[in-house]
């Protein structure tokens, strides 16, 4: 079924609304467009992880540990720290096979396990990865510990720096703005291989693991080898946006790559809808922003009514996300945008 | 050898913290098959609870035992409050729900409960008034204090209340029944809703002692204390056998010895330069070049529970567990 | 289908509106700050405070923040000229909740709001990458930390760094030669948190012991949130150390120190400036009595008198640890600004390198990197439940408290010798003018 011209021009409209964002967020600061780079990593990060909550049914919770494996790669190998200065299109490969690796050795133990046990143990896991990459400054100084790898190496493409403003045909493109239509570039890459992936054996391997996997191996599905796939596939785009994320931010350290921000990735896929693309980045756009303009809007509120902030941005920040879980779960567990199938697995229990 | 003798009473008294807590989350897991993420909570708001009341009563004069039961005769009650709350609210309506549903909704409650305390309370670390005097005994060469004592003590205690309240009065025979079939409980008329409410009530019970237990022990709570002791918790109760009461006892026992053990002796054992092996001169003038020192102390946790899934999914006293999908 | 097009259409339209409305939302916020339309010869000048104002340490954010709006409110009392027109100071307190990531955009916000001047952040694993925002603005505007205490704040080259607070690699020195010197240890232990900040200073007292010829242990570590050492003392329990640094929090600290006791340990317990505060005695009750510890620059009780009165009045509290460093730091900027005559930060980023101030945590210049020349380091210790300075390091001497209290100028003569400085710089600045 081709899609039809009103398809067509809302596919425009919104291309077009998302290339000229950063000019238009640039008026309120640059402040903004570097939110907007942060929020579009979310994105990257809830659509790998969506290959492997929304396409496979395997609760990760410990998804964040491909992130900090793709950041730390990206740092090692374009820093001061080894003296290393690959160019990032040479890094991110190597990030995302690293990442894809560790999502196999995750993968690997986990198979027989059932949904909670899973998630519990993809949770020790990612504290795993944290603990050591926290501690790797002894004996020998690999990541250097707590203190971080700074002096990261920005994007550096055909003379280009990423990291500077520059003036191109009468239009000033700041460091973020740059990375902004990087990033932008990267996430429709990935979009189209999800779509693919979706619609392909393998993302129809996983429908039927996450429906029922006795089932599945009967019907001659290797489930070892697809979930494993699952796994490898969606550590490999968590891999990859880390690597973006050590460039944009130039610094890195363990502390950025706790248990809450695997939590918060896995809250955008559950909110906005799993399985669904278009859902998981609805959700993770939502989430993403949201601490930004509860800063601009509760702070002041607050101040007017009371005079001082009674409850910081933060906690209601987390307050809302902790609630968007439960009632989500409640009331539309399939999420905002569900994918029909899903939602006729997830209400079915009535 | 008194010191390892210390370190085995360290990890006892560590473990019987973890023990009471894994009992929580086996009683739930033996029944509804649900990770019950917000357990770490309850034992945070139990100590938070009992650090009020406390501070309250500090300065009253009373002899620091009976303080220290009014908060803990506190804690239980709002404990209890809070399980039977979070049971009603965002487990009951998801019990026919995919596995993913509950899990999830946990989570989120585990979130709100943090946070909700650090609104209440404070999001600073919360000093206990110092009210119990240091009472020292001698053991082997080791030096236990009396609080150490009373914990693993109250520990046995309230296992040996939950094996006679499940094994010997009616509630815990509906529990067993519940736990074996929930459908053919209800047909001979076991109230299910209740029978699973009060297992979450008397888990939130032992969780508000059991946090009243490090608030004492250790002096300090904050609102993030129990996430992490959660955690382990629950890898107690895997190693143990999960939906069997005297093997959360024993796995959290275990537990907290191989913790204290591990953390007093790996880096020790890791040091390459006791076997020579120390690269470059990093042995020269008695140096050393340990790999894992005690940094990894929690990692301990969840190393143990990874294996145990892999190897022996039924833990040690556990029966076998088949697929279920 | 047609509800995703509405979803669509709706999030295309929300954007718009967003990239529209953004112009608005900033300026809600600025004129929150700003009082109503400025008569036209006054010069809004803003200089930002950034510190966790959520999170383990909100107390000490709030602390600095304390100090530097002090500072603040002191100069438009004084109603400053500074280029012929009358100074209207502005605060834009914001939260770096102790994060990086949060540091980072925060930064930005304040780079974007042009402010004259940044007095912050708290911690050094926040002030860093932040430091590199604020150098790469246009032109790079000055950052004046009161608190942050890792080396590597100035050793990254940027010009408009600066710190009124002494580095951890003069601190951990200064505990550790002192314990060195004081009880004599045969073995000691160190412990850190595998935070940034416990790290680093852990590192630099091993170095120093290690100098000595002391003998120092593997290194052991916890984390900032553990409350269980007992493993870890056993261990060390059972090595015989004479002494134990710990490089962390007072969080941490206080149970460390508790259970210490608890398992019978004689070691002398020694901290860094994390867990030098009172919140000590607190956590450790009894246990606490004998402990060591340093703070970077002096003690509160030493600052100004007419600093710890002022702070009092205003904000019912005494100061906590860095309030004294970061109502300096402000002073600081706005000194520079009047000796340049201008708040424009290309200008008077040269007067601020080269300033000799007094302030409320003493004489104040700058080296070629941006720390303070001479910092001092106090040592603290624990009688009778009560923290109290018993030496100062400065300069690699040590001094008696007593004696150096003796040294500074006597109580009576220290108020007209700090007000003395605050009315100089008011003449020499049209001397300094005529001379430009």
């Amino acid at each position: 079924m081709k899609p039809g011209r009103r398809v067509w021009a809302g596919v425009a409209l919104v291309a077009a609304a998302l290339l000229v964002l950063p000019f238009a967020l640039s008026q309120a600061g640059t402040a903004w467009v570097r939110i907007a780079d942060l929020a579009l990593l979310y994105v990257l990060l809830a659509l790998g992880l969506n290959i492997v909550v929304g396409f496979a049914g395997l609760l990760d919770l410990g998804y964040i540990a491909f992130y900090a494996v793709g950041a730390y790669a990206y740092a090692l190998l374009a820093s001061p720290q080894f003296g290393l200065h690959l160019p990032f299109w040479a890094i991110l490969p190597i990030g995302a096979a690293l990442a894809a690796l560790f999502g196999v050795l995750l993968g690997a133990p986990t198979l027989k396990l059932r949904g909670d046990y899973l998630a519990i143990v993809t949770l020790g896991f990612g504290e795993i990865v944290r603990i050591f990459l926290n501690n790797l400054s002894q004996p020998v100084n690999i990541t250097r510990g707590p203190q971080g790898i700074a002096g990261i190496d920005p994007v550096r493409i055909g003379g280009i720096d990423f990291s500077r403003t520059d003036r191109l045909m009468g239009m000033t493109f700041s460091g973020p703005t740059k990375y902004y239509y990087l990033l932008l570039a990267l996430l429709l890459a990935i979009v189209v291989i999800n779509v693919r992936l979706q619609n392909s054996r393998i993302g129809r391997a996983w429908e039927a693991i996450r429906e029922d996997e006795i089932a599945a191996r009967a019907m001659g599905i290797d489930t070892t080898s697809i979930k494993l796939l699952a796994f490898a596939l969606g550590a490999s785009f968590g891999g990859v946006a880390g690597g973006m994320f050590a460039a944009i931010q130039g610094f890195i350290s363990p502390e950025s790559f706790v248990l809450v921000e695997s939590v918060m990735v896995v809250s955008m896929v559950v909110l906005g809808g799993m399985g669904n693309i278009p859902g998981v980045v609805l959700g993770a756009v939502l989430l993403a922003f949201v601490p930004e303009l509860l800063r601009w809007t509760v702070e002041p509120a607050q101040n007017a009514l009371f005079g001082r902030v009674l409850v910081e941005p933060e906690v209601i920040r987390m307050l809302i996300f902790g609630f968007a879980l439960v009632l989500v779960m409640l009331f539309r567990p399939a999420g905002l945008l569900p994918s029909a199938v899903r939602k006729r697995e997830l209400t079915h229990h009535e | 050898m008194d010191i390892f003798v210390q370190q085995l009473v360290n990890g006892l008294t560590l473990g019987a913290v973890y023990a009471i807590v894994a009992l929580g989350y086996t009683m739930v897991y033996g029944i509804i098959q649900l990770i019950n993420f917000a357990h770490g909570e309850v034992v945070m708001i139990g100590a938070m609870v009992a650090f009020t009341v406390i501070n309250a009563l500090a300065a009253a004069g009373l002899p620091p035992f009976l303080v220290v039961l009014a908060g803990t005769a506190c804690a239980i009650p709002v404990c209890m409050l809070v399980a039977y709350a979070v049971e009603r609210l965002a487990y009951r309506p998801l019990r026919a729900a995919p596995r993913l549903a509950p899990l999830i909704t946990a989570i989120g409650v585990s979130i709100i409960l943090q946070h909700l305390a650090m609104l209440v309370w404070s999001r600073n670390v919360l000093a206990f008034p110092q009210i119990i005097p240091l009472v020292t005994y001698g053991f082997l060469g080791a030096t236990i204090t009396g609080v150490q004592l009373a914990i693993v003590g109250l520990c046995f205690a309230m296992m040996t209340g939950l094996a006679l309240l499940v094994y010997r009065t009616r509630l815990g025979t509906a529990m067993r029944a519940t736990a074996q079939n929930p459908q053919v409980a209800r047909l001979m008329g076991v109230d299910v809703n209740r029978v699973i409410a009060a297992t979450f009530v008397i888990g939130a019970a032992l969780a508000a002692v059991a946090g009243v237990m490090v608030g004492t022990y250790y002096g300090v709570a904050q609102y993030t204390m129990g996430s992490v002791l959660g955690l382990k918790a629950f890898a107690a109760a895997v190693l143990g056998g999960i939906g069997n009461i005297p093997g959360a006892m024993l796995g959290g026992l275990l537990l907290g010895v191989v913790e204290a053990l591990g953390a007093g002796y790996i880096g020790d054992l890791t040091d390459l330069c006791r076997y020579g092996l120390g690269p470059g001169d990093s042995c020269a003038d008695g140096g050393h070049f340990v790999l894992f020192g005690s940094n990894y102390q929690d990692v301990f946790a969840f190393v143990v529970l990874i294996l145990v899934l892999v190897f022996r999914p039924s833990g040690l006293l556990g029966e076998r567990v088949g697929d279920r999908a | 289908m047609n509800r995703s097009r509405i979803i669509v259409t709706a999030l295309v339209a929300a954007i718009g509106l967003i990239g529209c409305g953004e112009e608005k939302k900033p300026e809600p916020m600025k004129k929150t700050n700003v009082e109503a339309p400025p008569p036209p010869a006054t010069i809004d000048i803003k200089i930002g405070h950034v510190a966790p104002l959520t999170g383990g340490i909100a107390h000490l954010g709030k602390d600095n923040e304390n100090g530097a709006r002090l500072a603040i409110d002191e100069a438009n009392a004084a109603k400053i000229k500074i280029d012929g027109k009358e100074a209207k100071f502005t605060l834009i307190a914001e939260d770096d909740q102790a994060d990086p990531k949060v540091g980072t955009t925060v930064a930005q916000k304040l780079v974007d709001a042009k402010v004259a001047g940044i007095v912050g952040h708290l911690n050094s694993g926040t002030t860093i990458p932040a430091s590199a925002i604020y150098n790469g603005a246009n032109p790079p505007i000055p950052m004046i930390t009161g608190s942050a205490t890792n080396p590597k704040l100035t050793e990254q080259g940027f010009k408009n760094v600066f710190r009124v607070v002494g580095r951890d690699d003069q601190q951990g020195p200064a505990i550790a030669s002192y314990l060195a010197a004081t009880k004599k240890p045969k073995l000691v232990a160190v412990i850190d948190d595998a935070t940034a900040y416990g790290e680093g200073i852990a590192n630099e007292v091993e170095k120093t012991l290690k100098e000595a010829k002391i003998k120092v242990l593997p290194r052991e570590k916890g984390t900032d949130k553990t409350t269980d050492w007992k493993a870890v003392l056993t261990k060390l329990k059972g090595k015989r150390a004479d002494a134990v640094f710990y490089g962390g929090m007072d969080a941490t600290g206080g149970p460390l120190v508790k259970q210490g006791r608890e398992l019978g340990m004689k070691a002398v317990f020694t901290f860094g400036d994390g867990a030098c505060t009172d919140k000590m005695v607190e956590l450790a009750g009894a246990s606490a009595e004998g402990l060591l510890c340093s703070q970077a620059g002096i003690p509160p009780q030493a600052a100004d008198k007419k600093f710890l009165e002022d702070y009092k009045k205003k904000f019912n509290v005494d100061p906590i640890l860095y309030a004294p460093f970061t109502y300096d730091a402000a002073n600081l900027l706005i000194e520079a600004m009047k000796k340049a005559n201008s708040a424009d930060p290309a200008k008077y980023l040269p007067e601020l390198a080269k300033i000799d101030y007094k302030g409320a945590t003493g004489k104040i210049a700058f080296d070629e990197k941006g720390d303070r020349k001479d910092a001092e380091m106090t040592i603290f210790t624990i009688k009778d439940g009560k923290l109290g300075p018993i030496a100062i390091i400065k300069g690699g001497q040590t001094i008696s408290y007593e004696d150096f209290i003796k040294a500074s100028a006597p109580a009576p003569a220290a108020a007209p010798a700090a007000e003395a400085p605050k009315a100089e710089p008011a003449k020499e600045a049209p001397k300094e003018a005529a001379k430009k």
